[in-house]
């Protein structure tokens, strides 16, 4: 078979699974989960196999048209461009999506609603293929919109509880907000370049030789900044994700790791040159991409939420990829996004189990559990993905993290050209404020959850709402026992955790640590120069993490000693000082959102339902009651008395004859 | 002779008749009443035929029509308020109020009373086949 | 009311001042029957109205005899004084009509029909006056109404709805017996039991 053929399988086979789980998931049970996990499988072995075909040399292409627009020079196409980006992305989302749906055959064992839930994570990863192999722009929005939807679904998976009914809408309404000015964005860089094929634009902006430019390239990718925030998760739009963890663990692992969030980066990636040829969205990027890390970090850091934690660092992470692209430098944010998703999906994956083995979120109540030895394969990954995290040699994520740091000095000293040094300024400070900041909620996490006092309490015998402030229940009640806090079977059981699981967090553990080590091999399928780590960048961000880490700790020495198994134990309320609530809380973005946008979007909704209801209503009603009480008025005539109804029949009938006759006379006389 | 006699004597007759039937109570009354209408209209008939002097006779004809009409009229009608007084107990016109708006307070007359009230019914099927012979 | 236009006058109109002896008679039979039938429609006393009946519905033949329509006349003697006030005799027999005086005769609609009966009779006397006034009716030349003549006029010109009318006679029967039977035994109350093979004659 032909690479073509193979990557068109890649989309097509979980597509496939997803419309047969859909169609047969009621009836067939038992092969839902050969359908979910097979296929899925399989694309990623087939996605590995054309990145190994393609192996970062010339592009594979391949293009057919889908349907024409009534321009004949502009016809949407579905079209094939897989470089070497494309090929390793789409590896990651294969290893990731099937990594999700072996873990979810066990972790969402006994729920109801499992086949649904598998053909949507098929659906959704083959939403992400398509983006990630599209060469045409439109093809790509309805990849983008198809996520959207699948999350939507699928961050409402237990609808039955009011937290994720409100988190899958608002992230809907959020990654919405963005995808119009998205597709704005697309159609005017569209008629632009006259084309909609993302290839043919990119070598003409990069050529030196046609001098071919864009007309407003602030604007459109401004546009399509806008889009990329709200599906990346950037400063503006960002809130959607925290509340996200709403729902199902390997939900949130898919979305953050491989899938959503990363479409963003990745889009921005593809049309770098369109970015780059504006100086103002580059320097855009760089502060959204620098307000989020920080801020993100600092949130992460107040967090008592497991989930929470990790979806803070996700931002922050992300911004790390975005900060990357603000410098131009492609190369370093897919990079960072590879080893990410890899240590971002273990870590998820493992909080999954976490949760499962200690029935709650909150990382206070997590450290009377006594986790290390309940659950030690999720107590050792974990910590290996948090390692990475913390951009500790030599796990992946300082590789990755290194690279973004040097491309960010590279820019602010060297000059690139179209990149503004101070966006290289910017991500830089952010980059070593955030490195700090990551190494010591990262530190503080595993201390909390692992290290936590107070062993006198080895029972989940609590609710897990009740200790942490914000913590979401993981799972209704009722709907998966396992997780239910109140359990008491839960510990035994907890030692024994699926194999499925075990082997997917071990797996996943793999590129976590050794993915960084090929920082050499890189290269040469990216167009970057170099992805070595530098030896300055290396130095002041891993003293700087080591610092965070140290302080981290001997803040929770500290705090311990002082009250131990408490949730005032929390080294970060100590760090973070009157900025923890705060923090706590997003920095009241939501508060804000909600006052700015949903406040008045109520009201206004108030205000048209009033108008319909008293005002156009009101003639609809007055007419019924008018015509009743006509009817009530003339139903006072019906007596039932013949004698009456004669009467007046015959009353009548002499007035119509008095007429007749007055108007025969009338007429004769005249 | 005038016209103007019979005219007007029938004119009256009706009129008579028509408040017979507006004003009694009772079914038996009220067909008395139609019978004088009728009558009215005989009359109305007679005289016109006698004035034109019309070939066919079509007005006196008429007439023995209608004198036939009502004798086939007011057996159908007794028989009809037979059948309502041994239903209802009565033959008073304006108390058979069903056909009434109900939503309206005061019941009429509740079937159940009627029933009760109605003295037995047994001559009702008894005579009522003289009725109408 | 002079307008309207006059009908064609029979020769020798004598007016109303000087009437002659049939409409003397037409009058005073007119006057005493119209009493009859006020009589009818105003009196408490059920029988005594049907009574007052036979005399209006009498009066009425005599007119007809005044008219010289004299079968027509011994027609309405022998239907309605003959069997349509027995039929209605009997009709007050069967609904236990009270016998005597009864407060109850008229309806609470009096004052209505009263209107309305004026307002009717008022405008039919007065159109008829208008339209009539002058028109002769001619007594003198041979009846109109002799059995011979009728009975020529019935049988020949008329013989198809003399036939019609006489299956709606017996329509009428048959709906006066299926009207006046009991439906059914069940429905009948016990006590008819006796009674019910009659009823269902």
């Amino acid at each position: 078979m032909s690479t073509q053929t193979l990557a068109v399988l890649v989309p097509l086979l979980p597509f496939l699974s997803a419309a047969a789980g859909l169609l047969l998931g009621g009836r067939a049970p038992g092969f839902v989960r050969p359908l979910a996990v097979l296929p899925t499988a399989v694309a990623a072995a087939l996605a590995a196999l054309v990145a190994a075909r393609q192996g970062g040399g010339t592009p594979v292409r391949g293009a057919t048209e889908l349907t024409p627009t009534g321009n004949a020079d502009l016809p949407v196409q579905l079209a094939l461009h897989i470089d070497g980006f494309a090929a390793l992305v789409a590896v990651l989302v294969g290893v990731v999506a099937t990594a999700v749906q072996l873990y979810s055959t066990s972790y969402l064992r006994d729920d109801p609603r499992y086949p649904s839930y598998a053909a949507l994570v098929s659906l959704f990863s083959a939403a992400m293929y398509l983006v990630v192999y599209s060469d045409d722009l439109v093809v790509l929005l309805v990849g983008w919109e198809v996520m959207g939807v699948c999350s939507y679904f699928l961050i409402g998976h237990h609808w039955e509880t009011r937290a994720a009914r409100s988190a899958s809408l608002k992230a809907f309404l959020t990654t919405k907000l963005g995808d119009v000015p998205f597709l704005i964005g697309i159609l005017a860089l569209a008629s632009d370049a006259g084309t909609f094929r993302i290839s043919t634009i990119t070598t003409r902006l990069t050529s030196s030789l046609s001098g071919w430019e864009l007309v407003h390239p602030t604007l459109v990718a401004l546009l399509l900044l806008a889009g990329v925030a709200g599906k990346s998760a950037l400063f503006p739009l960002h809130t959607w994700l925290p509340t996200a963890m709403a729902g199902p663990t390997p939900v949130s692992a898919l979305i953050h790791a491989a899938t959503m969030v990363a479409a963003g980066i990745y889009v921005v990636a593809r049309l770098l040159p369109v970015f780059a040829s504006s100086a103002a969205a580059l320097l855009v990027l760089a502060v959204l991409a620098g307000l989020t890390m920080a801020g993100a970090a600092l949130c992460a850091l107040a967090q008592d939420d497991l989930k929470r934690v990790l979806a803070y660092s996700t931002l922050s992470q992300l911004a790390y990829m975005a900060g990357a692209l603000a410098v131009a430098d492609r190369g370093a944010a897919v990079f960072h996004l590879l080893s990410h998703g890899a240590f971002k999906a273990l870590l998820f994956l493992a909080a999954g189990v976490l949760i499962h083995a200690a029935g709650t979120n909150s990382l206070t109540a997590m450290g009377r559990r006594r986790l290390t030895s309940r659950v030690p394969d999720a107590y050792w990954t974990t910590t290996l993905g948090l390692l990475a995290l913390a951009a500790i040699p030599p796990f992946s994520g300082f590789f990755s993290k290194e690279a973004v740091l040097a491309a960010a000095e590279h820019a602010a000293l060297a000059h690139r050209s179209g990149v503004p040094a101070v966006a290289g300024w910017i991500v830089l400070v952010a980059g070593l404020l955030t490195a700090l900041l990551t190494a010591a909620y990262a530190t503080r996490m595993w201390l909390l959850a692992f290290r936590g006092t107070g062993a006198q309490a080895p029972a989940p015998a609590e609710p897990a709402g009740a200790t942490g402030v914000g913590a979401i229940e993981e799972d209704p009640p009722g709907d998966e026992p396992n997780s239910l806090p109140d359990t008491p079977p839960s510990q035994p059981r907890a030692r024994r955790q699926p194999a499925a699981m075990t082997v997917v967090l071990w797996a996943l553990a793999v590129p976590t640590l050794a993915f960084g080590l090929l920082f050499d091999a890189l290269p040469a399928w990216f167009d970057s120069a170099t992805l070595a780590p530098t030896l300055t960048t290396s130095v002041l961000a891993t003293g700087v993490a080591l610092v965070g880490a140290v302080v981290t700790y001997g803040a929770w020495r500290h705090t311990t000693a002082l009250a131990p198994g408490t949730a005032s134990a929390d080294p970060g309320r100590l760090l973070l000082g009157p900025l923890h609530t705060t923090a706590e809380a997003g920095f009241r973005l939501d508060a804000a959102y909600r006052a700015v946008a949903v406040r008045p979007v109520l009201a206004a909704s108030r205000l048209a339902r009033m108008l319909d209801r008293d005002v156009v209503d009101a003639y609809v009603r007055g007419a019924g009651r008018g015509s009743r009480m006509l009817g009530a008025l003339v139903r006072r005539a019906q007596t039932g008395n013949l004698q009456t109804y004669l009467a007046v029949l015959v009353a009548g009938s002499v007035v119509l004859a008095v007429a007749a006759v007055v108007a025969a006379t009338g007429t004769a006389g005249a | 002779m005038h016209l103007a006699y019979p005219a007007v004597l029938s004119a009256l007759l009706f009129c008579t008749g028509l408040y017979g039937v507006l004003a009694r109570r009772n079914l038996i009354l009220v067909l008395m009443s139609v019978e004088l209408m009728l009558n009215a209209v005989n009359l109305n008939l007679v005289a016109f035929d006698v004035w034109l002097r019309d070939a066919l006779h079509a007005g006196q004809s008429l007439a023995l029509f209608t004198i036939a009409i009502a004798a086939a009229e007011i057996g159908i009608g007794l028989a009809i308020v037979l059948l309502v007084y041994r239903n209802r107990g009565t033959s008073a016109v304006d108390r058979l109020r069903l056909l009434r708006d109900d939503s309206r307070d005061e019941p009429a007359q509740p079937p159940a009373g009627a029933a009760a009230a109605r003295p037995g019914g047994s001559e009702g099927p008894d005579t009522s086949g003289e009725a109408t012979e | 009311m002079t307008h309207v236009p006059s009908v064609p006058l029979a020769a020798g109109h004598p007016g109303f001042l000087s009437p002659t002896g049939v409409e003397i008679a037409f009058v005073l039979v007119g006057v005493v029957a119209l009493g009859a039938a006020v009589a009818t429609v105003t009196t408490r006393q059920l029988v005594h109205a049907a009574l007052w009946l036979v005399v209006a519905l009498g009066g009425v033949a005599v007119e007809y005899l005044l008219l010289t329509a004299e079968f027509i006349a011994w027609v309405q003697v022998l239907i309605y004084v003959g069997s349509v006030v027995v039929l209605l005799l009997f009709g007050l027999m069967l609904t236990r009509a009270p016998i005597g005086r009864s407060p109850e005769a008229d309806s609470g609609n009096r004052p209505a029909a009263l209107t309305v009966a004026g307002g009717a009779a008022v405008l039919l006397v007065v159109l008829v006056v208008d339209a009539f006034r002058s028109t002769w009716i001619r007594l003198d030349v041979p009846a109109a109404g002799s059995t011979r003549l009728t009975g020529e006029a019935l049988f020949r010109n008329w013989v198809l709805p003399f036939e019609a009318l006489s299956v709606l006679l017996l329509a009428a029967l048959v709906g006066a017996i299926v009207l006046s039977r009991r439906q059914g035994a069940s429905a009948a109350p016990p006590e008819a039991a006796g009674t019910s093979e009659d009823g269902g004659r």
